[in-house]
């Protein structure tokens, strides 16, 4: 039988880790690179990791799951993360969570069925002073509203 | 005719509009025929007037805020003077005028990768004090000067760096906690984007004490712009040689985990493990990064050390309140009328700086409760707010001052729904080492849920199981989440009795 085809993916993720090998602990810098580039981190690219790094499958994979970040399946073209902790609830995070989930018709975590966004909570991002706070991929917001939120996320990626 | 403007680009002012008031201007100037130079800054704190723009007139910079967009066209007809956004000399507002700006001192007066503006504004001054003395004499001053970890512990950082001082190994690392998880908290995002060549020099000064030659700072992934902004800190450094083969500093990324915010689990991530937590001892000083002994220090402790250095020990703990010396980052946040940073020395007390600084809450209803010290710290009534902001007068109070983030509540807060909040986040964020931490936060969770349903048996069970947490825990995030759930029992038990269910 012929030798299997690597595929590019495979052997994107194997360039990954070789240039941060020689790091002092490279996994998460090789994990963020790899989802970088790819968008997650697809199960095909923990075989070529775990070579470079001298690392099993199953170490990496535990990693992954240990952070939220790490993804495994492909998210939505955007990624909005609101703001659950204590400072944007004072300020009204908490309905404001359920309004986008309700709008976006997905629970955190979650993906819209058009693949347009991702809907991720996340605990604190600084922006304390001036909430409910979110981040629509890396765009800041603050005093945040469900309407405003939306629409941001909706936005045609150019 | 040219003109020269600031403008901050730190991630709040940009959440709150500043990107469109920089490209407003740009093009307003641009139809004047005006030579614009926009000089983009850190924050100085003062969030509610961001975006914050200021000019500098007769030696004095002015501020204009919170500006609109709208607002532009009107401050070039008014020639930057007499305008309805016009704050004055932004020093003499009040909430600036009654800080000691020790470590924040450059936050939001230069561009933060302005390395000749570092230079003419003090930088460097302590690191080239420190370049001539022997690592027991820069220890001894750091010692001295009384500061304590910044991040929350307040352990004396002097003796730290005596024990990695002391220690035996083949290289010795620095490794600088960014990992601000806490709800309320953003001294560590607000100096590495408005001054991080501050916590480059403090990193340096500490190498040069312990011996370490390489240095490592752990941000988490929830501030991108202050990955940025510190990454551009680091290559410019380089390239002045202010890092070299001597010491430098590689800057490493979080992945959305709280508990790697605790110094054990933070060393497992950076080195490629997951962020479970360590049994200490061994402590990080003697078996730290990679086994080695390792300083672990917050940003703000390591920022604070370029000052101490520059200024002597003497001048540092000239301010503070008994063993809290020297100044803190003060965040407040939450439901407040003018929040911000407010660095201060040790000592003032809740109300002063809620009431009387920060004008109150946002919506001017009633203040119900802060919490200090983000998710694991107590919440504290209105009765408690003559405690003062120190870590043992926290503490003496049932409480901790933790980062010092204080989050404001007003008296529509469900404090019910926060104590369970807090068993829920506790859960979310397990690293799962612990079983007190793991199993007892869910079992938390349950246990308030079967109060708000009035079980009369549930508030012994409870109590028992903070017991449990508390004493059992391997970290803070078991040990101390029963700080807001007691104090929320304690101080509100009307929040904690049966719902009626809105079911119509």
């Amino acid at each position: 039988m012929a030798e299997a085809e690597i595929s590019p993916t495979a052997q994107r993720a194997r360039e990954i880790a070789a240039a941060h090998a020689h790091l002092d602990g490279p996994l998460l810098p090789v994990l963020h690179a790899v989802q970088h580039a790819l968008g997650h981190i697809p199960r095909e690219a923990l075989a070529p990791i775990a070579e470079e790094l001298d690392l099993s499958v199953a170490e990496i994979h535990g990693v992954i799951s240990f952070y939220p970040d790490f993804r495994t399946e492909p998210g939505g073209r955007r990624t909005l993360k609101v703001c659950r902790a204590e400072a944007c609830q004072a300020m009204g995070a908490a309905r404001l969570g359920d309004d986008l989930r309700t709008r976006l018709g997905v629970d955190w975590h979650g993906t819209t069925q058009d693949g347009a966004v991702t809907l991720e909570p996340v605990y604190c991002l600084g922006l304390c002073a001036c909430g409910p706070a979110a981040l629509v991929d890396e765009t800041p917001v603050a005093r945040a509203t469900a309407d405003r939120l939306e629409r941001m996320a909706r936005e045609v990626v150019g | 005719m040219s003109l020269t403007l600031y403008l901050p680009k730190d991630a709040a002012a940009l959440a709150l509009g500043a990107d469109d008031i920089a490209a407003a201007l740009t093009a307003e100037a641009a139809a004047r025929g005006i030579e614009l130079r926009l000089v983009r800054t850190g924050s100085r704190g003062m969030v509610w007037l961001e975006p914050l723009l200021e000019i500098e007139q007769d030696g004095l910079r002015h501020g204009f805020g919170p500006l609109e967009v709208s607002d532009v066209k009107s401050l070039f007809e008014s020639d930057f003077t007499d305008h309805a956004k016009a704050l004055g000399p932004v020093e003499d507002i009040p909430f600036f005028a009654r800080q000691t700006r020790l470590t924040f001192a450059r936050c939001g007066v230069i561009d933060p990768l302005d390395l000749n503006a570092y230079r003419a504004h003090g930088g460097m001054a302590g690191l080239e004090r420190a370049r001539g003395m022997a690592p027991e004499q820069i220890v001894a001053e750091v010692t001295e000067s009384g500061l304590r970890g910044r991040g929350g512990a307040g352990f004396p950082t002097g003796i730290k760096w005596n024990t990695v001082l002391q220690a035996e190994g083949p290289q010795k690392y620095i490794v600088c906690n960014a990992d601000e998880g806490d709800s309320g908290t953003f001294a560590d995002r607000m100096l590495m984007e408005g001054d991080p060549f501050c916590l480059i020099e403090g990193m340096a000064i500490a190498g040069l004490a312990v011996g370490a030659t390489r240095g490592f700072v752990y941000c988490r992934s929830e501030y991108p712009h202050a990955i940025r902004t510190f990454g551009d800190a680091l290559e410019m450094a380089r390239e002045a040689c202010l890092l070299s083969e001597s010491f430098d500093i590689e800057l490493r990324v979080g992945a959305g985990s709280y508990v790697c915010g605790e110094e054990t689990a933070l060393l497992n991530s950076m080195e490629g493990k997951r962020g479970t937590v360590r049994a200490k001892p061994p402590l990080p000083a003697h078996k730290g990064f990679m086994a080695r002994p390792t300083v672990i220090n917050n940003v703000i402790s390591l920022a604070s050390v370029p000052v101490i250095l520059a200024e002597g020990a003497a001048h540092y703990k000239s301010f503070g309140l008994g063993r809290s010396l020297g100044t803190v980052p003060l965040q407040v946040a939450g439901n407040v009328k003018h929040g911000g940073l407010f660095e201060a020395a040790f000592g003032m007390t809740i109300g002063e700086l809620i009431h009387d600084i920060c004008g109150g809450t946002a919506s001017g209803r009633p203040v119900k409760a802060v919490q200090i010290g983000g998710p694991l710290g107590a919440y504290f009534p209105v009765t408690l707010f003559d405690t003062p902001l120190g870590y043992e007068e926290c503490d003496a109070a049932g409480g901790l001052i933790g980062h010092a983030g204080i989050v404001v509540f007003d008296d529509t807060a469900d404090m019910g729904a926060m104590a369970r909040f807090a068993m829920e986040f506790c859960a979310v964020e397990s690293c799962g080492t612990c079983t007190p931490c793991r199993i007892g936060a869910v079992r938390g969770m349950e246990t308030i849920d079967r109060i708000l349903a009035g079980d009369p048996a549930a508030p012994a069970i409870l109590a028992d199981l903070c017991e449990t947490m508390r004493d059992g825990s391997l970290c803070a995030l078991g040990g101390f989440t029963p700080y807001p759930v007691e104090s929320a029992l304690k101080y509100f038990p009307e929040d904690f009795t049966p719902r009626q269910e809105a079911a119509e």
